[in-house]
């Protein structure tokens, strides 16, 4: 069902297999296109005229270009939500970084990053939440920082750390 | 009480009424787009009020700034929700709807009553009408908790441009006023006492006039008696 796009050529000989991509309990998908494995890592990429409807959730680091509906569970990756991608879903992931537009409440258990242009309609939970000048948001944030410092005094340190030096912090600007 | 009214309606009434909302339309050439920072004593002693707080729920009313979600959510731990109410406002200007904001505020927030420590006013009421700022200010008593905090910053001076202005947060002593496009111009300046009516159900814990010509205004919620 799925195949690689030719057009991009991996840095690395193309390992993965078709056992590789999230395993996608789709409800009903309609105009099913490739995900595509893109530089030989464990990235998949969803195209612009896939729709999903249902639960998506995998172990790799996923780009969505298209439209999905329901709930995406990438509790250990990364998910890329790309300038195409129109999301309406219950979103969980280690680290989101938003391009497109995301309606409903968002959990990374790292870093969500709203980017130029990206949107967010939902409340967002996760230790570090970056909001690009030019991102749209509505709704709450929760950086869960109380508690962290509740349970190891010592993971709070590197956080605010992390915090300060970033360039996206002054990009964040408002 | 309905027909108490202070000095400033009255010059209110008596002055010419600004133009241009009516259009909706943001003149760019006056919407000029400006950025600077400036000493800010309020908002150190607003963090100080949320400092004992657990996990503290924060209302910010303005646009949403990355870095002041940043700051606040790495500073205090706080839940931040943003309500750009600006957005509202222009919305209500470009729909011709002004009138029906009182209503609308009255029912803007879905936030239980009580359930939140801090709110960030900005200056949002300088640009409402005296009844559309009553009702939001009425609405912001009523989500507030008890020894809640509320931030207002009210500008005593014309302010030229019709500009909303985003608040980041440099640090606890310093904001950048950053002025965006606005569909509405600042309304006439609220004095002391329009303030303190505005928000009988709090009490004024600090009131500092900035020389950025902003007033900036510490309020914070009685605890309620056992």
């Amino acid at each position: 069902m799925w195949k690689r796009d030719e057009s991009v050529k991996p840095a690395t000989p193309p390992a993965q297999t078709p056992a590789a991509m999230p395993s996608a309990p789709v409800a009903a998908a309609s105009a099913v296109s490739e995900p595509r494995t893109q530089l030989g890592r464990d990235n998949v990429n969803i195209g612009k005229s896939v729709i999903i409807k249902g639960e998506l959730s995998g172990s790799e680091d996923l780009t969505i270009e298209g439209h999905v509906e329901g709930r995406i569970d990438l509790k250990d990756n990364v998910l890329t939500i790309g300038p195409n991608g129109k999301i309406k879903a219950e979103v969980f992931a280690k680290a989101v970084v938003v391009l497109g537009e995301v309606t409903g409440n968002v959990t990374a258990s790292e870093k969500v990053d709203i980017r130029d242009n990206g949107s967010v309609d939902g409340d967002i939970a996760s230790p570090r939440v970056a909001i690009a000048e030019g991102a749209h948001f509505r709704g709450a944030v929760d950086m869960q920082r109380a508690g962290a410092k509740a349970q190891a005094k010592p993971g709070a340190a590197p956080a605010a750390g992390q915090a300060q030096p970033q360039p996206q912090a002054q990009k964040v600007g408002a | 009480m309905a027909d108490a009214r202070s000095l400033t309606d009255l010059f209110g009434i008596l002055s010419p009424r600004r133009v241009g909302e009516k259009a909706a339309v943001v003149d760019t050439s006056v919407a000029q787009v400006t950025e600077a920072s400036y000493p800010t004593k309020a908002l150190q002693k607003f963090l100080g009020g949320l400092q004992g707080a657990d996990n503290p729920l924060l209302l910010d009313l303005g646009p949403v700034v990355g870095s002041n979600v940043t700051f606040f959510g790495e500073q205090l731990g706080c839940r931040i929700r943003v309500e750009d109410i600006a957005d509202d406002l222009d919305r209500h200007v470009r729909e011709g709807k002004l009138e029906q904001l009182p209503e609308y505020f009255a029912k803007r927030f879905t936030q239980e009553p009580g359930s939140v420590d801090g709110i960030l006013c900005w200056d949002i009421l300088d640009y409402l009408d005296r009844p559309a700022a009553q009702a939001l200010a009425t609405a912001l008593c009523r989500l507030l908790k008890p020894e809640g905090c509320l931030l207002g910053l009210f500008s005593t001076a014309e302010t030229p441009g019709q500009v909303y202005t985003k608040y980041v947060v440099v640090d606890e002593s310093t904001l950048r006023y950053r002025t965006y496009p606005a569909l509405r111009h600042r309304q006439r300046s609220l004095l002391n006492g329009d303030i303190i009516k505005l928000f009988k159900d709090l009490r004024v814990t600090d009131s500092f006039l900035m020389k950025s010509k902003l007033r900036e205004m510490l309020f914070r919620k009685p605890a309620t008696r056992a």
